[in-house]
């Protein structure tokens, strides 16, 4: 199955873009899954795991959350600035 | 949020109805409404990028009473995004010339300064005479405070938050409605996200969010429209686009949750890991065996061995637009991302100086290369920063 994923602020930065489309072996999966491939790509995003957020299809997400073919899955990290 | 009884609110005077005239003819806002917000009083934690533009639409608004919290003195590189300052207060207290500046706005507003630092000693106190909170602090340690401290006093939380080119914003704390906590349960480990020192910020972007926080604000004083709650703005400035999320309340909330297990104020420099003791123990999840970290040089030290030809490398690990406002003699840039794969252009066996702007970054450089098998490395204290200061005053400080 294939998402949708977009990554905002730092992440963006790290995977050198924002919108990228990721495969999932398999029919189901949740948005650990998709998180492991993209790190999979891109190592440099491992240490945000705990701290970004996530949303699948523009709602709040856990980790846990299923994610179905053709969902846009987005991670969020914090940003601190003021 | 309660609205005060229509009765009780203050009237306003002539000049006062002349001001805000564009506001009575609205149908949502109304002589009532001015009057509701004459009433009200916002505190804005900040007086910086986010602070600076919704003070000043606040008090043009006509909120009767505007605290301000903020320690800090106005810097040069403040003034690209940070209104309330001008070019003849760089050095004064931020307040003083916030108090200045808002004044000249409006002379009706009423500010209260609080010249401190939010802590958790006194941001119940300081917070609970407010209707409105609005977070416009720089660090994960008083936004958590922020957050914690609106939940508990059950005050609505105008939030935002901005990095480079992007900002984010919400309503949280409003009974109900999700916290910060909800959507970011722990806050990310020390330095994996930068600051606007660190990371640089588009000087128009706390204009933006700065503004949505005044408007939910004022919403939110005048119980109109849909307010941010349970929504959370993420805007994109280079691809001019807002995303909106939808977010609940997490029953599990530490905070909020059904059954909260933080009913007063922590220690939120320990829990963002940032405190000097929770540094000294290092994260959680290192090993009993982790390195130490490397040994500074001072950069008198380090100026005394240029001089004297000892053979050593300086290595700049800040990023090439930082390397072309300043850089040191001879140094190398090899930015700190990229040090892992371009580690083989250093030797092993030549002392290595690691420097970057303040010192934070190149005293992960170091330890990196420590941990790689490099002997004598050692860390800029201070970094450039430093080095203008203390060596070369010619060198441009950013």
């Amino acid at each position: 199955m294939r998402v949708t994923v977009r990554l905002f602020a730092r992440l963006r930065e790290l995977a050198g873009r924002g919108d990228l489309d990721c495969e999932c072996p398999g029919d189901a999966a949740t948005v650990a899954d998709v998180w492991q491939q993209l790190v999979a790509r891109y190592p440099a995003l491992a240490p945000y795991e705990r701290a970004v957020s996530c949303a699948v299809n523009a709602e709040y997400a856990r980790r846990t959350s299923p994610v179905a073919d053709g969902d846009e899955v987005a991670f969020l990290p914090p940003v601190s600035g003021g | 949020m309660a609205l005060p009884d229509a009765g009780a609110l203050p009237s306003l005077t002539p000049d006062e109805v002349r001001r805000y005239s564009r506001h009575l003819i609205l149908p949502e806002v109304g002589v009532e409404g001015q009057r509701r917000l004459k009433q009200a009083r916002v505190l804005c934690v900040g007086a910086g990028g986010l602070g600076s533009p919704a003070a000043m639409y606040l008090a043009a608004a006509g909120v009767g009473t505007l605290g301000l919290v903020d320690f800090d003195v106005v810097d040069l590189s403040n003034l690209q995004r940070q209104l309330l300052h001008g070019t003849g207060d760089v050095g004064r207290a931020k307040l003083a010339s916030a108090i200045d500046r808002l004044h000249a706005i409006n002379p009706h507003v009423h500010v209260e300064p609080h010249h401190t630092a939010l802590t958790s000693a006194n941001a119940l106190d300081l917070m609970r005479g407010y209707d409105v909170i609005l977070d416009g602090t720089d660090n994960f340690p008083t936004r958590y405070l922020v957050n914690d401290a609106c939940v508990l006093l059950r005050k609505p939380n105008a939030f935002g938050s901005i990095f480079r080119f992007e900002g984010q914003a919400s309503v949280f704390g409003v009974e109900g409605g999700p916290c910060y906590r909800c959507l970011y349960p722990e806050p990310p480990p020390p330095g994996l996200v930068p600051s606007c020192a660190e990371a640089g910020v588009l000087g128009v972007l706390p204009g933006i969010i700065g503004t949505i926080q005044a408007t939910e604000t004022i919403k939110l004083l005048l119980g109109i429209g849909q307010p941010l709650i349970g929504r959370f703005l993420v805007f994109e400035a280079l691809r001019m686009r807002f995303r909106e999320l939808t977010l609940r309340r997490d029953p599990e909330c530490p905070v909020c949750g059904d059954h909260p297990t933080v009913t007063a104020l922590i220690d939120y420099e320990q829990f963002c890991g940032v405190s000097p003791a929770a540094l000294a123990s290092g994260p959680a999840t290192a090993s009993p065996g982790a390195p130490v970290p490397a040994p500074d040089i001072t950069p008198k030290a380090l100026r005394d061995w240029m001089a004297a030809g000892t053979p050593l490398v300086v290595v700049d690990v800040r990023e090439p637009q930082e390397w072309d406002i300043c850089h040191l003699p001879g140094a190398v840039l090899i930015p700190l991302g990229e040090l892992p794969q371009r580690i083989g252009e250093l030797n092993p066996a030549v002392p290595v100086v690691c420097q970057c702007r303040s010192g934070i970054r190149s005293a992960r450089a170091a330890q990196f290369l420590r941990l790689q098998g490099f002997q004598d490395v050692r860390n800029l204290t201070g970094g450039i920063l430093a080095w203008a200061d203390e060596v070369d005053p010619t060198v441009p400080k950013y």
